[in-house]
């Protein structure tokens, strides 16, 4: 556990990074039409100011000797409360700030290639707000020194991912899939609580710096509900099995929300939990067994899917499930993965982001169309857009050289590394994923920016020919950029082992596996026969064959299967949807009949008693005169009937 | 002359009242009964002075002389004012103020 200094020097004005996008998300918004001018440069300038922020920490950070890179910022003292003292503050450390520059940096480039793919929207201000806020809570989840601190982050981004992805909340399909995401993430963001409940009650703190120290005094059974929850709040939030269905629907908002989403913030947030709880996930491998259960079952899950759509984002929607599910394989590997998977998510951050802004860029050139069947030979219409993605592309099949190559295949091997059956299952799923992968997503290049121009013979949704054409600098800038880093962050990040070394003070040394099921070189030949099987496999059947515009029915079996997202949403449905639904109709019964008729049965009571009583008032005085006669009567035989009988 | 005849005449008229209240339908009638249940009491206070040898039964008496005066002048004033407004004594007649 390395000892955690008090940070010093230029880092204690860190909040900058915090306060920046905020201030930019919160002029934007309290400003409304007055900043619709300048709004956009202002949401980009900020981003870039906590860039170059990030930077100066990040160099202050490397000045320091390796074992004081771990500091706390305490800012103040947020919920002193007896028993329970949360202090807000931020953690920088390695971890911390590899994190920050991701997020500015690709989040920054997202930002500027907005400016062009939002210029037709006349709320294109409230957008760049919303983005702002995006990433002051993405940055927030990362800095945070306390469970809590990152609660706030966390909710904060379900927030913001809730507002862009219904960005257009005119269509009901957005509308829905917004609130999906947000009910989905408030399942794991339940196991997120419950996880930081339990350690206080445990341990009496939240702050990482005692959670971490006094992790080892908890009974193992503590140790695994502990690791289980947080692993319910990644899968929640990074779109893990079985929360994984949020993630595709969330393509409804508009691209740049989806490379923002996939690339920079909110689904890295699990993988990022995970390796920050790494304290804890140490303390217990069936914890660490879980974390790679469910990362391998969804890198599958996300392959086969990926292969079946048709919707360009739709897929690389799936191929995120995938390789963030690569990541949580990594990440549960325990000190044998958590700089393996925080390696992958940043050459996935450059990667993916670049496929979606190119996907994007297609989208802006083909009037908003997606479906990769209406495409086709858009590489001599849009050559920027193609030559980036087409780096992208290779760079996530892994192909050698590019970053794809070294982070996955590092994770593949570490993974035939467990030995045993764990070595053979793992292994072989995360190679038999990288040949999918490389199936769908050269499936995918093929159909989009290859063959027949299929776009000539058809019209758009308003009737007219479709004008493909590259888009404006301030959108192809962004994606040559990541097209850069997605050939080069790999290479930068694993050779020599930079990043694993960088990061040790916050994950600690990264082992090499020493009983691998197979020698190293037979894993990377083999991985890279298989993905090359995969890229012939899809040329051999969408390359070399006529695309049909519409996609045929019907299919075989396994197709159908992952047409239907493998039955993720009918076992939601069945699972929990049905079952809530007739929980609250048998409470909705008992309400209105039980508790209501009980009151209601009571109040019909005296008010039909009382209608019967009011009937004796006739209006005729001669019978209220009888009836006093009566009454007189009675009394005075009362009273003779006392006097008389005793 | 024995008091019982007194008593036992007051308890005729006094029943003849109050058969004339329930059964008449002239307001002014009923009315008339009502002063008869009056008068009928009055007359047993007196008796029951008479027998006792005491004078707080005619006092009581008096008393009641005062309020049927009373009772009386406000009684007949509602009665005319029924007949103006609705051209009618009967006591069934008025008999709005029901369920």
């Amino acid at each position: 556990m390395p000892t955690v200094y008090a940070a010093g020097g230029v880092a204690t004005s860190a909040w900058l990074l915090l306060a920046l996008p905020a201030f930019g998300a919160l002029v934007l918004l309290v400003g409304g039409r007055r900043t619709d001018g300048w709004g956009h440069l202002l949401g980009c300038g900020t981003i870039a100011a906590a860039f170059v922020w990030g930077l100066v920490m990040f160099f202050h950070q490397t000045g320091l000797p390796t074992a004081a890179r771990v500091t706390n910022l305490h800012l103040y003292s947020w919920i002193p409360v007896n028993d329970l003292q949360v202090d807000f503050g931020l953690r920088l450390d390695p971890l911390s700030l590899t994190f920050v520059l991701l997020i500015t940096g690709v989040g920054g480039l997202i930002h500027i290639y907005s400016i062009g793919y939002m210029s037709h929207d006349r709320d294109r201000r409230r957008f760049f707000a919303y983005l702002n806020l995006f990433v002051a809570s993405m940055l927030l989840l990362v800095l945070g020194n306390g469970f809590v601190t990152l609660y706030l982050g966390w909710e904060g981004v379900g927030l913001a991912s809730y507002l862009l992805i219904g960005w257009y909340s005119d269509r009901p399909t957005a509308a829905t899939a917004a609130k999906k995401a947000f009910l989905m993430n408030r399942v794991g963001d339940v196991g997120l609580a419950l996880a930081i409940f339990i350690l206080f009650s445990k341990l009496h703190t939240t702050q990482f710096t005692e959670v971490f120290a006094q992790a080892h005094t908890l009974s193992g059974g503590t140790l695994t509900a502990v690791a289980l929850l947080l692993l319910l709040g990644a899968c929640g939030k990074s779109g893990q099995f079985p929360l994984q269905a949020w993630l595709p629907d969330a393509m409804e908002g508009p691209t740049p929300v989806s490379a923002l989403i996939h690339a920079a913030t909110m689904v890295t947030a699990g993988v990022y939990l995970v390796a920050r709880a790494n304290p804890i996930f140490d303390l217990t491998s069936s914890g660490r067994l879980w974390v790679t259960i469910i990362g391998t079952v969804t890198l599958l899950i996300g392959c086969v899917i990926g292969c079946a759509y048709d919707d360009i984002k739709k897929v690389l929607a799936y191929s995120t499930v995938s390789q963030i599910g690569y990541m949580m394989l990594a990440v549960g590997l325990g000190p044998f993965g958590y700089a393996l998977g925080i390696a992958h998510l940043l050459a996935h951050g450059f990667f993916k982001a670049g496929l979606f802004l190119g996907a994007g860029s297609v989208m802006h050139a083909m009037d908003d169309e997606t479906d990769m069947r209406r495409f086709g030979g858009l590489f001599k219409r849009m050559p920027i857009t193609a030559v980036t993605f087409g780096l992208g592309y290779l760079a996530i099949i892994g192909f050698p050289g590019l970053s794809g190559y070294f982070t996955k295949d590092a994770i593949i091997e570490s993974a035939f590394g467990q030995g045993g059956w764990r070595g053979w299952v793992f292994g072989v799923a995360a190679a038999l994923g990288a040949g999918l992968t490389a199936f769908y997503m050269t499936r995918l290049v093929l159909m989009t920016f290859f063959g027949k121009e299929r776009w000539r013979d058809l019209k758009n949704t308003d009737g007219k020919d479709y004008h493909p054409h590259e888009a404006s600098p301030v959108m192809t800038v962004p994606m040559i950029i990541l097209a850069v880093g997605s050939v080069g962050a790999g290479a930068y990040f694993t050779i020599g082992g930079r990043l694993s070394d960088w990061l040790v003070p916050s994950l600690g040394t990264l082992q090499d596996t020493t009983n691998s099921v197979l020698p190293k070189t037979l894993i990377t030949v083999g991985t890279l026969a298989l993905a090359a099987i995969g890229v012939l496999v899809a040329i051999l059947v969408v390359g070399r064959r006529p695309v049909p515009v519409v996609r045929p029915e019907p299919v075989s079996w396994p197709v159908r299967a992952a047409r239907a997202d493998l039955y993720g949403n009918a076992l939601n449905e069945t699972l929990v949807a049905r079952p809530g639904q007739w929980l609250t109709g048998g409470l909705v019964f008992t309400d209105r009949k039980g508790i209501d008729g009980l009151v209601n049965g009571i109040a019909a009571m005296f008010g039909g008693t009382s209608g019967r009583l009011r009937r004796l008032q006739t209006g005729f005085v001669r019978s209220y005169a009888l009836s006093m006669l009566g009454g007189a009567i009675l009394l005075v035989a009362a009273l003779l009937l006392v006097r008389f009988s005793g | 002359m024995s008091p019982t005849y007194y008593l036992l005449l007051s308890a005729i008229l006094f029943a003849i009242g109050t058969i004339g209240v329930l059964v008449r339908r002239n307001a002014i009638v009923v009315f008339m009964c009502i002063e008869l249940m009056l008068n009928s009491v009055n007359l047993t206070l007196v008796t029951f002075a008479r027998i006792n040898g005491s004078l707080n039964g005619q006092v009581m008496a008096f008393f009641v002389m005062v309020v049927a005066a009373a009772e009386v002048v406000v009684g007949l004033a509602i009665i005319m004012s029924i007949f103006r407004t609705r051209r009618s004594a009967s006591v069934d007649d008025s008999n709005l103020l029901k369920y």
